[in-house]
């Protein structure tokens, strides 16, 4: 024993190191992070973000040097917090405070205590910054808008939060990214990537050289500027004829799929999402939610498309051969179906063919029509999916796949939609007529619409809407904006609808818009809608929505006009849209009586109702 | 008549291995913008290869002496040394607070780093004496005066730490026969320390009594009982455990609580105390497997751990090597003390297998203490790693302390009485 006891020890000894060091260098990787953080020291040199150019080479969005105040807690020490805080405008308290939600994030990296110094603030501080010790100044850049307008799809920039952090490497605190429109779906165009320094540092924090001689030292990247498809001043025009409205415009180039235009009402100022301002507006902004400005109508809003879908129940019925362009169906204002079911219709000539039906927007006939698109089949849930399908291949009923960070797939229901709310599945083609109309069950939102227009001009395909035209000079290459979507419907089958939108101007229900020289075909829509008022269902004032494209045989523009509670479609939809069609296609207005008539129309005190009590107006 | 075997060749290689190893990571811990290769003794690495250079010179000079030399003047040694302790009393030069070094010239000396050589040498011959019997009292007390006596003198220069390694004498009086008990007696009253700053001298007691009570309940029917015995070593626990109380909050300084605190997890304190070994702990976290390659350390490089070269160059080989490089010095010293116990059981005079104990006892406890606190599983206790810190005494003293016993061990046939 006494002569074993020695070895025992030894031995002993020798695995408790070899598992200490075990732990300590192989198995608790934390030690290995905390290392890189207190000898070396990263610094950052951020790129200019890549501009912003509108589809005529107009540049939207520049950038501008922005300063923020970083501090690194643990180097920071005692200061005179009374002047700091006079320096950098804040109070004490807020100063106080930002240093310790510092400490909480990290004691050891940078945080941003005050972001987004102008010019004069950081050229005044920047004198005094070396006797607070622990602070320093990033420099980044920031947006500079030459444009008032378009904040809906430019988006903004601020600082990465924290779960973003955490996703993606890249990003430290305090750094940029892109939130909503291209800001947020390009950002990794945009943003170009950051240059890095790494410096040694001794035990006293003092820089003994740079790391390893600079060998994964790297230099910023800067960020590639993109041409949007937007065309700025047909925007402009946009946003400025849906002032005082809510609703959006979308307007597509058929030939491409461009998006021209992308409103939505009510927008702002992308100017005040930058700098100190941007907390304070953005606040403002979220929390509006009646007018709810952040929320972008065009892409967002799910809306009963109203008449404009009759053109896709009159496809569908040509391609299922249940009508002949000729056959003519009688209308008394209105039609009866079931017991006591009756679908109601407005003054107009009657019996009408397709196209007349189309340009008078005849609710009976296409009541009809869409039973006999559903009785079709053998079973309501076989004509429910075959009409379904038609209507998929033109994007309805579900996202477009569109470059925008955001959107809404829309509503096109089933047969499992219906065989889910009928017990057993007892339902008919005459439970769910509605939808025939474009009432009922199904939604769209405005680029659905507007990409439904772009698909009829074209008769029969579209290329999936983008806003991408061209990144730094170079036209994208993304298939899935260059690839023909082609519809289930054929070519021929286009015409009588085309004729029938035509008719809208020339005999329909907008004849009054017609624009001079340019064949423009349309369709107006008049949807109702609802909405709880004290948890009781009431029923507001109709939308205007309105779909246009033109010219008739060479389409350039196709487009789809939301105007919430605007009565009927010609009144506010109607004219928006003829408006918008004109200054794109002449560059000119020439019936300046209508411009003055939009811009002077408000329907704010439309949307106040809801909380006056005052009564609605309801198809007037 | 004498009949010398040849030296043993493994001691001698593992020796070269470590000090080889040793100079490299010092010459990594220590470099800076004005290197100019590994011979420039304006720089710490410089000076480590002379030092080296010297200690093959002593070597040569300790493996030519007459084996005999060592037994016969063994006292003379002993007292040599003595007095060169005492002499930093009136001589002394103080380096960072402690008074344990004489100055000449350019360089210092440390007698501390000698005296272990020396007390091994007088311990081993008063054991091996005739006369003497480790089982008597009166010699026991004799031994633990020839250990004790170097230990005070430099417990008050103050260097606490050179002063715990003559614990390592344990080590040949255990194999010579001492009293196991001691040992347990001395594990007892470790950890009724440990407990009492753990937990307080009253939960202590309470805890005492408590065992003591459940020894007397199991053995109850046995005939001897033993009551009386219980009462004393309870009541002796009580004492201890309050005194260490006392002592801890009253006689230690705040910075010994500190050490102990942050040992025993009562305090995190990542900025100030524990400081030096949470850093080294951070620099050898950092090595992973294979380490970031010699010279390329972040930590080394940015000077984060104090005294890296010295007594936490152990750091600089886990950041640079990796646990490859840790895993390789923790084996070299565990095969060299495995080693020197295989050398000193085939010692046939008794002299040279005390000797070789302590050489054993004294590696093995600076290899336990210095390596233990790198690692943060010991208090800071500051001795350096033999043959592998920075310092020519220090160097000079674990040489003169081996090569002695390889000497002795190459003379085990020869027989002079």
């Amino acid at each position: 024993m006494r002569r074993i006891l020695p070895y025992i020890l030894i031995s002993l000894t020798g695995f408790i190191f070899l598992g200490r060091l075990f732990y300590l260098q192989i198995v608790d990787d934390s030690l290995a992070v905390l290392s890189q953080n207190n000898a070396i020291k990263v610094e950052y040199d951020y790129p200019q973000r890549g501009y912003i150019f509108d589809r005529n080479g107009e540049l939207l969005v520049s950038n501008q040097p922005s300063y923020d105040v970083m501090a690194i807690p643990r180097e920071v020490e005692p200061f005179d917090t009374l002047e700091l805080s006079t320096l950098l405008n804040i109070t004490p308290e807020r100063l106080g405070k930002r240093l310790d939600k510092a400490k909480i994030y990290s004691p050891r990296l940078p945080s941003v205590i005050v972001p987004q110094l102008t010019k004069e603030e950081y050229a005044y501080f920047q004198e005094k910054l070396r006797k607070y010790k622990g602070f320093y100044i990033q420099k980044r850049s920031s947006r500079d808008y030459q444009i008032d307008f378009g904040a809906n799809f430019l988006g903004y920039i601020s600082e990465a939060n924290n779960a973003e952090i955490n996703n993606n490497p890249y990003y430290q605190a305090g750094d940029l990214i892109g939130r909503q429109g291209v800001e947020k779906q390009y950002e990794d165009i945009l943003r170009g990537t950051k240059g890095v320094k790494y410096i040694q540092k001794d035990r006293f924090n003092r820089e003994i050289g740079s790391y390893k001689d600079g060998i994964y030292d790297t230099l910023p990247v800067k960020g590639k500027d993109i041409t949007l498809t937007i065309d700025a001043e047909l925007q402009a025009y946009g946003e400025k004829l849906m002032e005082n409205k809510r609703g959006g415009i979308v307007a597509i180039e058929p030939k491409t799929g461009e998006i021209l235009t992308l409103v939505s009402a009510p927008g702002y100022d992308p100017d005040l999402l930058v700098g100190r301002k941007r907390s304070k507006n953005f606040n403002r902004l979220w929390y509006d939610t009646i007018a709810k400005p952040l929320y972008d109508r065009s892409l967002q809003a799910m809306y009963p498309p109203g008449s404009p879908f009759k053109t896709m129940t009159a496809l569908i019925a040509l391609q299922e051969n249940v009508i002949s362009t000729q056959e003519r169906i009688d209308c008394h204002h209105g039609f009866s179906y079931g017991r006591a079911s009756r679908m109601k219709c407005h003054s107009h000539p009657s019996p009408l063919s397709m196209s007349p039906a189309i340009a008078h927007s005849c609710n009976a006939y296409f009541g009809k029509v869409y039973r006999r698109i559903i009785e079709k089949y053998d079973t309501p849930q076989a004509g429910m999916n075959a009409w379904h399908d038609h209507l998929a291949s033109f994007g309805l009923g579900n996202f477009l796949g569109n470059d925008l960070p955001v959107g809404q797939p829309g509503r096109i229901p089933d047969a499992e939609y219906y065989n889910k709310w009928y017990p057993e599945n007892r339902w008919q083609a005459t439970y769910t007529l509605s939808n025939g109309i474009g009432q009922g069950e199904v939604a769209t939102t405005p680029i659905q619409l507007a990409n439904m227009t772009a698909a009829i001009a074209n008769r029969g395909w579209y290329y999936t809407p983008h806003i991408l035209k061209e990144m730094d000079g170079e036209p994208i290459k993304d298939e899935k904006y260059t690839t023909k979507n082609v519809t289930t419907i054929d070519a021929k089958n286009f015409d009588p609808i085309i004729e029938g939108m035509f008719g809208v101007y020339e005999y329909g229900t907008a004849q009054f818009l017609q624009i001079p020289d340019v064949e423009i075909c349309g369709k107006t829509g008049t949807a109702e809608n609802y909405t709880k008022i004290d948890g009781e269902r009431v029923q507001l004032t109709d939308h205007s929505i309105f779909v246009a494209f033109a010219p008739k045989d060479n389409p350039k523009i196709a487009l789809a006009v939301f105007v919430e509670n605007g009565y009927w479609g010609a009144r506010y939809g109607g004219r928006i849209a003829s408006l918008m069609i004109e200054k794109y296609l002449k560059d000119e207005i020439t019936r300046t009586d209508l411009e003055t008539w939009v811009m002077s129309h408000s329907l704010e005190e439309e949307y106040e109702k809801p909380y006056s009590g005052e009564p609605f107006k309801i198809n007037q | 008549m004498n009949k010398s075997t040849g030296f043993d060749w493994i001691s001698i290689l593992l020796f070269l291995l470590l000090v080889a190893f040793g100079w490299v990571n010092i010459y990594s811990a220590s470099l800076n913008e004005g290197a100019q290769g590994f011979f420039d003794l304006s720089q710490t690495y410089g000076r480590q290869g002379l030092f080296i250079g010297l200690s093959v010179v002593l070597i040569i000079f300790i493996l030519s002496v007459e084996a005999k030399f060592y037994e016969r003047f063994s006292s003379v040694i002993y007292l040599a040394s003595l007095l060169s302790l005492l002499g930093l009393f009136v001589f002394g030069k103080t380096i960072s607070g402690a008074t344990s070094w004489y100055a000449f010239g350019g360089f210092s000396i440390q007698p501390s780093e000698f005296a272990k050589a020396a007390t091994a040498l007088a311990l081993a011959k008063y054991l091996s004496d005739i006369q003497t019997n480790i089982k008597s009292f009166k010699h026991q007390l004799g031994a633990f005066l020839i250990i004790i006596l170097p230990a005070l003198i430099i417990v008050p220069q103050p260097d606490p730490g050179s002063a715990l390694v003559y614990a390592a004498f344990f080590f040949p009086l255990y194999r010579e026969g001492l009293s196991g008990g001691y040992l347990l007696v001395g594990l007892c009253f470790i950890s009724l320390f440990v407990c009492t700053l753990l937990f307080g001298a009253v939960w202590v007691s309470v805890g005492v009594v408590l065992l003591a009570l459940i020894i007397l309940f199991f053995n109850r029917k046995k005939k001897k009982k033993y009551t009386g015995r219980y009462i004393i070593i309870s009541a002796v626990s009580m004492l201890f455990a309050f005194s260490v109380n006392y002592i801890f909050h009253n006689v230690f300084e705040q910075r010994h609580r500190d050490r102990f605190n942050i040992v025993l997890g009562k305090e995190v304190d990542s900025k100030g105390i524990g400081y030096n070994t949470n850093q080294s702990e951070i620099a050898i976290g950092s090595g992973g497997w294979t380490g970031k390659g010699w010279t390329q350390g972040t930590q080394t490089k940015g000077n984060f751990v104090p005294e890296q070269h010295t007594d936490y160059i152990f750091s600089t080989v886990g950041e640079e090597w990796g646990f490859a490089g840790t895993a390789t010095v923790v084996l070299l010293f565990i095969g060299l003390l495995m080693r020197l116990i295989f050398l000193a059981e085939r010692q046939k005079s008794k002299f040279s297998r005390v000797y070789g104990y302590s050489v054993v006892g004294i590696l093995f406890i600076h290899f336990l203490v210095n390596i233990g606190m790198v690692i943060g599983i010991f208090p800071t206790v500051g001795i350096p790693l033999p043959f592998f810190s920075y310092g020519g005494s220090g160097l000079w003293g674990f040489t003169i302390l081996l090569f002695i016993f390889i000497k002795l061990d190459s003379n085990r046939k020869a027989t002079y009485y």
